[in-house]
């Protein structure tokens, strides 16, 4: 279990750190605020997906081969994002590519969303693989997650610019933080509200112990977290948009996680008929236990050496 | 069956697509990253400035090259739940851990240290920013590493017992270093060294037939060559022995690369020079053949019994024309790159290695050879292992996932179209920055200074 929430909390922290690049349109600085640190950024993802891989076989081989299209979908659109990215510092056809990193960076949240409305909306299984069509996935309830991710990078995305730049953009992505956390907070609702229809067991989670006794902290937590964020932007502080938009993030995950628990994958799949064999989850554990703290370690000296703010100058490649 | 209905053909075909449009810059990154290790020790070493100028030229190719490789293998850590969801259902218990070792010992690594790398000439010590190269160079043969242990595993599986059709660990030192897995690095490694130095050389030549930036690409292309003339003998050699491995492990799949129909009993298997496979005949055509060397080359006996296809049943063996000749050229290309260091050592005791045009111009000419080989050698494992997955045990067609094959359709047409529209721009901008030539003239960031201070401070300090 420990291992699993190690898990979510890296699953979690690539969508939260990928939320970051979703608003990043035409401006250098904008790009160049992510350029030391997108690449590791980008392993986070892989890491994730290795990760559930490992600890969770049937789990990635039943939503990969399910969530087939909005995943595939996804994937091509992180590419084009990433390559834009990089080539647009490059030199000639800055516009094109900067078209291309935004429509990429769309395509890829949008899709996103699908996935993770397809996984909510409940997966047809027999025995240990995926029984179902080819667009399952599609349904009102996972449109409408694929649209409410979008106001939740942005938030995300320009808090971690009010602490990174000055000047008219800082002031602009203030602005930013204020009106995504509002729409964040009305998808949460409606998501809240929503998910009981299309799993009606996660009202009897709900509602009977124990899970009664924490799970209306979630919901809690992401109120306090929202009036945190917008104080810090009404005093114009730095660093509290950022901290608070991660702490709303999390209370959605953590809430969604606690609901569904135990299952990995509704309606069927409980979280330990997905595991793998316990020699395997021994050895991958292990590695995380010793080889994760070096990584983060390094990778916080990475961030240390680019800190304060981002001066125009650092080019990919450059 | 029609091709547009079979989701394992399609599968198949996707998955060869995307891993030989993703090879070429593992292969450069990891060779690349080897040259900028070797000429930013020798900048600290000698402290001569042309060195630190070659690190932030070839550095500016290696960073294009670097991202074009992160994001094109992303798609490939999907695909085996994508498309081969059964395997990994059945196989992720050895299988998976392997991946996910390589994402958290290797390409964090790479991705953490990048930065610095990248961005950080202005920004930490010198010593700081050897040791950053190091590491990704490092990360970057610790991925391939992995990465070749994993595929190793399902050429020549070993460390797993069977348990109702699933694959349990049975100790995983003996799954990563299967039989195959450390021959099998070694050659994937000498092969991105030697087909990257070729490249640089050819590159450099090019500069130097006409004209620019001499003394730069001189050294350029003396430090590769260098390098060449190590590792292509030393790449014929881990050559000659990975056959051999093959030999024992994987007898249809020699026997197939080989064009080898019938077993020799008593007396030597012959060497099929050149031929046309007839897989319907069980037959060569038109076959020009040494004989007794192929028994020579795999047992190192003049009569050593060499397995022939006929031994396989038909079901169970590869597809022989295409092994057949992806692996001669290979070969072909191996010797042909020993050939010209031969060449290059001879021009260089009469010291006319910069100046004699016909070799300038075979090193431009040649230099695609390396990546066609490095593709050709992949080809001829991965056909190879067909129609298996995990060599003997699973085969390919029963580790595909339960899907439709439209599925297939739209991810294969959406991956022809970027990965298309990606390499081109990939070569324009790797053009463009070739054509740009190097940067001879900004300032060298001054020796020390404390991390995280910006470089006009830092120059200001300098100055006053």
């Amino acid at each position: 279990m420990i291992l699993y929430v190690v898990l979510d909390g890296i699953t979690l922290g690539v969508a939260l750190l990928f939320g970051a690049f979703a608003d990043e349109r035409d401006r250098s600085i904008l790009v160049s605020t992510i350029g030391p640190v997108w690449d590791a950024n980008q392993t986070w993802l892989l890491f994730g997906g290795g990760a559930i891989f490992a600890a969770f076989p049937v789990v990635y081989a039943v939503l990969s081969s399910a969530l087939y299209l909005p995943l595939i979908t996804f994937i091509m659109g992180l590419i084009f994002r990433g390559v834009a990215f990089e080539f647009r510092d490059e030199g000639p056809r800055k516009r094109l590519w900067d078209r291309a990193f935004f429509l990429g960076s769309l395509v890829a949240v949008l899709s996103q969303g699908l996935t993770l409305g397809g996984l909510l909306t409940g997966i047809a299984i027999s025995g240990r693989e995926f029984a179902g069509g080819p667009f399952d996935w599609l349904n009102p309830f996972s449109v409408m997650v694929g649209i409410a991710l979008v106001p939740g990078y942005v938030m995300l995305a320009s808090a971690y610019l009010v602490l990174k730049t000055t000047g008219t953009i800082q002031l602009r992505a203030y602005t930013f933080v204020r009106g995504s956390t509002q729409l964040v907070l009305a998808f949460m609702v409606l998501v809240t509200a929503w998910t009981p229809y299309h799993y009606p067991a996660v009202l009897e989670h709900w509602l009977n112990p124990p899970r009664i006794y924490f799970v209306w902290t979630f919901p809690l937590l992401g109120l306090l977290a929202a009036y945190r964020l917008t104080k810090g932007v009404r005093k114009r502080r730095e660093n509290a948009p950022l901290a608070w938009a991660i702490v709303l993030f999390l209370s959605g995950y953590l809430g969604l996680a606690a609901s569904l628990y135990p299952y990995a994958i509704p309606p069927h799949l409980k979280i330990w008929d997905a595991a793998a064999r316990p020699e395997s989850l021994r050895f991958t554990l292990w590695g995380a236990l010793f080889v994760l703290p070096l990584v983060l370690a390094y990778t916080s000296y990475s961030y240390w050496v680019f800190r304060g703010k981002t001066d125009e100058t650092e080019k990919y490649g450059g | 069956m029609d091709l547009l209905s079979d989701p394992i053909m399609l599968s198949r075909l996707q998955f060869a697509v995307t891993i030989m449009f993703h090879i070429v810059f593992p292969t450069a990154t990891i060779g690349l990253g080897f040259y900028l290790v070797v000429v930013e020790a020798l900048w600290l070493l000698r402290r001569e400035e042309l060195y630190y100028r070659m690190s932030r030229f070839w550095g500016k190719v290696f960073a294009i090259n670097f991202g074009v490789g992160v994001v094109s293998g992303v798609v490939m850590e999907f695909e085996f739940g994508t498309n081969w969801a059964r395997f990994s259902t059945l196989g992720a218990n050895v299988f998976a851990p392997l991946l996910y070792f390589e994402v958290l010992t290797a390409f964090f690594l790479e991705a953490g240290f990048l930065g610095i790398m990248l961005f950080g000439w202005g920004r930490v010590h010198r010593g700081v920013h050897f040791l950053a190269t190091c590491l990704v160079a490092g990360g970057s043969v610790l991925s391939a590493l992995w990465i070749v242990a994993a595929n190793s595993w399902m050429q020549t599986p070993a460390g797993f017992r069977l348990v109702d059709g699933e694959f349990v660990s049975a100790g995983f030192c003996a799954a990563i270093f299967n039989p195959s897995t450390l021959i099998r690095f070694g050659h994937m490694l000498t092969a991105a060294f030697e087909t990257t130095a070729f490249a640089v050389a050819g590159t450099s030549a090019l500069f130097l037939l006409k004209g620019r930036s001499t003394p730069f690409f001189r050294r350029s292309m003396a430090v590769a060559l260098a390098s060449a003339a190590l590792f292509a003998p030393l790449q014929v050699y881990l050559g000659d022995v990975s056959g051999r491995e093959v030999y024992v492990h994987q007898p249809a799949k020699l026997a197939a690369m080989e064009g080898h129909w019938t077993t020799n009993n008593g007396g030597g298997a012959p060497f099929v020079f050149a031929a046309i496979p007839d897989t319907e005949g069980e037959r060569n055509r038109f076959e020009v053949s040494l004989p007794d060397v192929l028994s020579l080359l795999v047992t190192h006996t003049l009569s050593g019994r060499v397995l022939g296809l006929k031994e396989f049943p038909r079901h169970d063996r590869p597809n022989v024309p295409v092994l057949f000749a992806s692996f001669r050229l290979m070969v072909a290309i191996g010797f042909l790159f020993l050939a010209i260091m031969v060449w290059a050592l001879l021009l260089w005791a009469r010291d006319r290695i910069f100046e004699q045009r016909a070799f300038l111009w075979t090193l431009v000419v040649i230099q695609p050879l390396g990546w066609l080989a490095v593709e050709l050698g992949w080809v001829t494992a991965e056909v190879g292992r067909q129609p298996w997955l995990v060599y003997g045990i699973m085969r390919t067609s029963e580790g595909v996932s339960p899907i439709r094959a439209g599925n297939v359709v739209w991810s294969l047409t959406l991956f022809v179209v970027i990965f298309m529209a990606i390499g081109g721009s990939y070569l324009y901008y790797v053009l463009r920055a070739f054509g740009m030539g190097p940067d001879m003239a900004s300032p060298i960031p001054p020796l020390q200074r404390p991390a995280g201070r910006k470089i006009v401070d830092a120059l200001a300090d300098h100055e006053t």
